[in-house]
């Protein structure tokens, strides 16, 4: 019924041509964790910082890293509750394009699909546009892919990017260190350091979650797998 | 009266050694009365897949519709060329969606695979099931004397020759015994690097 929704968008023009609900959620992404996504030959891998507010928290029930598909994996920076919403929605896209296809969803389809997805929310009544960035990764046609979706449905691939807070170092320190002919172990120790630059106090394997996606599929590092990489930092 | 006897027709396809073959009769008619003798029932969706829609003549031309309008967006959107796997995926969604109001068209799928060059065949049912044999399909009126013509006449790994006489002789002759299909047929022979198209006459009745 009309009464129960608005009909028109809360997301309106300013006078100097800007979007500013975009704005507002660009700057509730980057005071959200960090997150790191780096392309190497073989592979890709997503990082990201899983801080907790209180020693009570029970930390391996939250999952930041999540599998979208065999083959595609995400994680984010900004805000938690959205991003779940996201999730949902990539997994059904990707579903439902195999329903119809026969077929696992292409990377650079599935994000399209989700970013367009971002978007409506940014033009419908009474919404409020995803206060999260997104890092899609994934493997098909013999091939990684990154990209990034941002608030207002814009995506962007990328060879190596950061996100969150103090993404602006991350993508500095990324510009120096990253290389085309980086292997898959090469890109988790990177996205590591990365991380490191903006990490107060000691990383370990309950604080970061890792993800990789090569030929043989997207899947999170195990804590003992995650472990054996810090070790190497050390 | 069946309604998927109503206007006749027939469409065989079969697989060769690197090439299929997809072949139709060219009568359309509405019962006995034959009304046309140049209606094609197999028609061209890229530079290697095929597809033949007997049936109701008015659901080939609808689904063929549908079905063009679903490849273009996909081949748009995807920005590649749709492969015969695929295509057979779409059709069972397109005729499934109709579950409970059928289009009345049997298709039959032949292409080769854009990437290996795999040669492909497959045939559906009006909803949408489908079935993805090692030798041929066959769909229309006469299916069942196409049945018997396929299964003496094809053998594995034949060259595009032999194989555009044996889905000729088969579609021929099992056409000849129906009083609804007939009036001539079209072959196509699809190989990796070229397709030939050549129009069979036969007895006119």
């Amino acid at each position: 019924m009309a009464t129960e929704r608005y009909s028109f968008s809360l997301t309106t023009f300013s006078p100097s041509g800007k979007l500013v609900q975009i704005e507002y959620a660009l700057a509730a992404v980057a005071a959200g964790a960090p997150a790191v996504g780096i392309k190497a030959k073989d592979g890709v891998v997503l990082a990201t910082e899983k801080k907790h507010k209180s020693i009570l928290v029970e930390e391996h029930s939250i999952i930041k890293v999540e599998v979208v598909t065999d083959h595609i994996g995400m994680v984010y920076s900004g805000m938690g509750p959205d991003y779940r919403l996201l999730v949902r929605q990539a997994r059904r896209v990707a579903q439902q394009y195999y329903r119809t296809y026969l077929e696992p969803i292409p990377t650079t389809q599935l994000v399209q699909r989700l970013a367009a997805i971002m978007q409506e929310y940014t033009q419908s009544g009474g919404v409020r546009p995803f206060g999260v960035s997104l890092l899609i990764c994934g493997w098909d046609t013999d091939r990684p892919y990154l990209f990034q979706c941002d608030p207002s449905g814009a995506y962007f691939p990328w060879k190596a990017t950061a996100m969150g807070k103090n993404f602006i170092n991350g993508k500095t320190f990324l510009e120096k260190r990253y290389n085309e002919d980086l292997e898959l172990d090469d890109a988790v120790h990177t996205a590591i350091l990365t991380l490191k630059e903006s990490f107060e106090g000691q990383m370990s394997s309950d604080n970061i979650e890792i993800g990789i996606c090569n030929a043989k599929g997207f899947r999170r590092l195990t804590p003992a797998e995650v472990q054996d990489y810090l070790a190497n930092i050390a | 009266m069946s309604i998927l006897n109503y206007n006749g027709g027939c469409v065989v396809a079969m697989k060769g050694k690197n090439c299929v073959a997809i072949a139709c009769d060219l009568r359309f008619g509405v019962q006995a009365q034959t009304i046309s003798t140049d209606f094609k029932r197999v028609f061209e969706l890229g530079p290697h897949l095929y597809i033949g829609l007997p049936g109701l003549a008015t659901d080939t031309q609808t689904v063929l519709q549908r079905l063009q309008f679903r490849i273009k967006m996909y081949e748009m959107r995807e920005g590649r060329r749709l492969k015969p796997h695929t295509l057979m995926a779409m059709m069972q969604n397109l005729l499934y969606e109709r579950r409970f109001g059928p289009y009345f068209v049997e298709p039959v799928i032949a292409g080769l695979d854009p990437n290996t060059k795999e040669p492909y065949i497959c045939a559906l049912d009006l909803i949408g099931c489908a079935c993805e044999p090692a030798d041929f399909v066959v769909s229309g009126t006469c299916s069942e004397s196409l049945y018997g013509m396929c299964e003496t006449t094809w053998q594995e790994d034949m060259e595009p020759e032999d194989l555009f006489e044996c889905i000729s002789q088969s579609l021929v002759n099992a056409f000849d015994r129906d009083a609804l299909s007939g009036w001539g047929a079209v072959v196509h022979i699809i190989e990796q690097d070229k397709v030939t198209t050549r129009t069979l006459k036969c007895r006119q009745d």
